[in-house]
């Protein structure tokens, strides 16, 4: 397609936004990697002429961004709806220096939490932090409505917040595209200390031009083009944006409707002669209530809450069942066990948590692929929150626990995260005398997001080799005296120094080192599988607690026992699938009886 | 009035999904049709059940099937063909992988994969086709054509001539093209009577 029309296009919200920013004529761009806003970067980095990097958090993400504005270049930062949390410092201050270069901070809200740990509604930050933010419903959209958010940037000195959601990044449509045109501020050292030197004194002032602004945009909001409305019976008038105004166009094609690209501040005139023109006013919104607040509080009443759900995904179905009680007959769900995600085969975390499994610790997690050591066979992890709470969260229950209760406390971090917001944990916890042991699992990568590079990994995004933070040295640095790193697929090894640093009065660290298999490198390594040999296998279940995808138990009938010369009580035995094992020696390593060995070649 | 119709793709993170879509979806393009596809990446991915949603039509504004709305799935393992019966109706047509992935409670030996699960859509009169995915990708000579010859068997039900689908895959599929047109066309045979 792409061929017969070079204009045209089939690409994802993320892949749009990319081209977008490339269009606009950014050139740098900063993020940290969070679903569902990480193929952004991922696909700007394949344009020419822009700097893009890996930030380790969201908050440096911004500041860089934030820098380069006042060089004047074009910016664009992008982030998950968590990720804004992090960076929400640098974005309530950046608010009042405003830009000179177009900054555009994309935030990618989770509704439904596909892979999130909270669905929060980023769009109270553009209400609290008085910034404009834009909102678009599909690829083309996100496309032409980035642009005109860097123009906005300029135009009215401020930063401008763009909402994404799942339903908009990740889903794909044919999209006109243009062409590369730079932005008109010129890239200099250019000093305005009292625009970017945020003292209360200046700050004052620059609070007062953050008053006009706001009035600024009140007024353009009603003359935006991307706020349209769509004329339709006047029975029904919905407010709507993002994808729920996709949602609810199929639900009620017939209704007037005021789609808002700009979803704040909102076009007031626009809502006033709307709110006029029809008989019944809803607002159709995902997650909180947050237009309906604002347009009950310009004193209109309408429909909001009381019919549309709250919480999670919107739908066509959901939005016509809540506003007309319509809706088809469905089949029941038949009943089948659940399909949760998993730990690759391989996968050095396994080995982690199968010797967590056997302890009885508390172990206070954090947030990466290493979050699945929550499920069974694993079930070990007791807490997780955000980006490195796992080494705060352990100092808190050894500081409450008290005696030697540190003993059975362990916070278990990734290399990304603990890089992204664990380090300064780790100096309180020597700091302030906590003896837990806390797991740093180095699998080299930033791998939940998709293998992106950090900076512990030696590599940038943009492909150049790189300086790789030391992480003994670094915990060294900051007090830690005890510091030991082992390969985790060493499950007996591991387990060792596992019992001894546990014992220790003293924070230790241990550095669980082995590459994730989806990287380059392992994926072209040459795989041996393993295999069981059913003459050996008893049946204990010792490998299949290991949860590995590769193994599965094949029970078995006493007769059925009995004709292949076991005993009758044996219960079954474990296989491994040699097309999917990766080699990692884990369930050999556990194996009693001998039984697991390499596939010999050419069998 | 252009056709329009809702596909839901469905499976196991790892199984070539969003290969199978995206051919399907760019076959539906080449019609001059409007398409909108949605998918979910991140930890929905990891060997857990996936899906993703094709919609064609005049014009597609939702980038959601609703459930009870899905006239076509297509399912890269057996069970994944019945976890999503609240998306069909009595119409829908299921092509299903005939090769079964055991969840992690039936590989631990914590529950039992279901016997007979395609039962399910048997006993709603739902028309399911069977397709022996791995025979076919063993028979052409590339164990990873299963994909595609479920996309086959899909095809013969869409308002897109065969060659079109052709053009596509020779556009879009950089190696192993003649066995995965084979799996193709043995996958579009099963449905083409």
């Amino acid at each position: 397609m792409a061929k017969a029309d070079s204009e045209k296009l089939w690409l994802s919200g993320n892949e749009a936004i990319a081209r977008g920013a490339w269009e606009a004529g950014v050139t740098v761009a900063s993020a940290y990697p969070g679903t569902p806003s990480t193929e952004i970067l991922e696909n700007l980095v394949k344009y020419d002429d822009v700097y893009t990097e890996w930030a380790p958090n969201e908050k440096v993400a911004l500041e860089v961004g934030l820098g380069a504005s006042f060089a004047g270049a074009r910016v664009l930062v992008t982030m998950k709806h968590v990720g804004l949390n992090v960076a929400a410092d640098p974005l309530f201050t950046a608010s009042y220096t405003g830009c000179r270069g177009g900054l555009v901070i994309v935030n990618a809200d989770d509704p439904e939490m596909h892979s999130s740990q909270n669905e929060q509604d980023n769009r109270n930050y553009a209400f609290a932090a008085k910034l404009p933010m834009l909102e678009p419903s599909d690829p083309q959209e996100a496309l032409t409505m980035l642009k005109e958010a860097f123009e906005l940037s300029e135009k009215y000195d401020t930063p401008v917040l763009f909402r994404t959601t799942t339903r908009l990044a990740h889903v794909k449509s044919l999209i006109t595209v243009g062409s590369r045109t730079l932005g008109p501020v010129e890239v200099k050292i250019a000093k305005d200390p009292a625009k970017f030197v945020m003292l209360p004194g200046n700050a004052r002032a620059r609070r007062q031009t953050m008053v006009g602004r706001q009035q600024e945009l009140l007024a353009f909001a009603d003359t935006y083009a991307g706020n349209r409305l769509e004329k339709g019976d006047p029975k029904r008038g919905i407010i709507t944006a993002g994808v729920a105004y996709l949602h609810a166009k199929e639900a009620l094609p017939d209704a007037s409707f005021l789609k808002l690209g700009m979803s704040w501040p909102l076009p007031e005139q626009m809502i006033r002669d709307f709110a006029a023109s029809v008989d019944e006013l809803i607002i159709v919104e995902e997650l909180d209530p947050f237009h309906e607040i604002h347009i009950k509080a310009m004193g209109i009443s309408c429909l909001g809450k009381e019919k549309i759900p709250a919480t999670g995904e919107l739908n066509a179905a959901i939005i016509k069942r809540s506003l007309t009680g319509e809706g088809p007959d469905l089949f029941a769900p038949a009943e089948m066990p659940m399909r949760p995600p998993n730990m690759c085969p391989g996968c050095p975390h396994r080995a982690v948590f199968y010797n967590l499994s056997k302890l009885d610790v508390f172990v206070s997690g954090d947030i990466g692929c290493y979050t699945l050591g929550f499920l069974p066979p694993l079930s070990a992890m007791d807490s997780c929150v955000c980006m490195g709470a796992s080494i705060g969260v352990a100092h808190g229950l050894t500081k409450a626990l008290g005696g030697d209760q540190y003993k059975k406390t362990v916070a278990v971090i990734g290399d990304s995260t603990f890089l992204h917001s664990g380090i300064n944990s780790l100096a309180n916890m020597v700091y302030n005398k906590s003896h837990a042991t806390l797991l740093i699992l180095d699998n080299r990568i930033t791998a939940m997001t998709g293998q992106q590079q950090n900076p512990a990994s030696g590599g940038t995004l943009m492909g150049e080799a790189a300086h790789a933070v030391d992480l003994e040295q670094l915990c060294r640095a900051v007090g830690v005296a005890h510091v030991t790193t082992v390969n985790p697929h060493d499950i007996s090894g591991t387990m060792k120094v596992l019992k001894e640093e546990l014992e220790r009065d003293a924070t230790s660290v241990i550095i669980c080192r082995a590459p994730c298999v989806l990287i380059p490198e392992m994926r072209q390594k040459k795989i041996t599988p393993l295999t069981i040999s059913q003459a050996h296998c008893t049946g204990c279940q010792a490998c299949v607690r290991l949860g590995c995808p590769a193994i599965s138990w094949q029970p078995l009938t006493p007769e059925e026992a009995r004709e292949l010369g076991k005993k009758e009580k044996q219960k079954g035995y474990a296989r491994i699938s040699a097309e999917m094992c990766n080699g990692c020696g884990q369930c050999q390593a556990v194996c009693k009886f001998e039984a697991i060995s390499e596939v010999e070649a050419g069998s | 009035m252009k056709p329009s119709g809702n596909i839901l793709f469905s499976g196991v993170g790892g199984q070539g999904i969003l290969l199978a879509s995206e051919i399907t979806a760019y076959a539906l393009l080449a019609t001059g049709l409007d398409v909108k596809k949605s998918e979910v990446h991140g930890m929905a991915q990891r060997g857990g059940s996936v899906v993703a949603n094709l919609r064609y039509g005049e014009k597609v504004y939702s980038p959601l099937i609703d459930p009870g709305q899905a006239d076509f799935v297509v399912a890269f393992e057996t069970m994944e063909a019945v976890r999503y019966l609240p998306f069909m109706h009595p119409k829908t047509k299921v092509v299903v992988n005939t090769h079964k992935i055991a969840p992690p409670s039936v590989a631990t030996g914590k529950a039992v994969y279901p016997h007979a699960i395609l039962e399910e859509l048997a006993k709603l009169h739902i028309a399911t086709f069977p397709v022996d995915g791995f025979g076919i990708a063993r028979s052409v000579g590339e164990i990873r054509a299963a994909n595609l010859a479920l996309v086959g068997a899909l095809s013969s039900f869409l308002p897109v001539a065969e060659e079109v689908f052709l053009a596509v895959m020779e556009e879009r599929l950089p190696r192993k093209l003649a066995e995965n047109i084979a799996a193709f066309k043995k996958g579009r045979q099963i449905t083409a009577a």
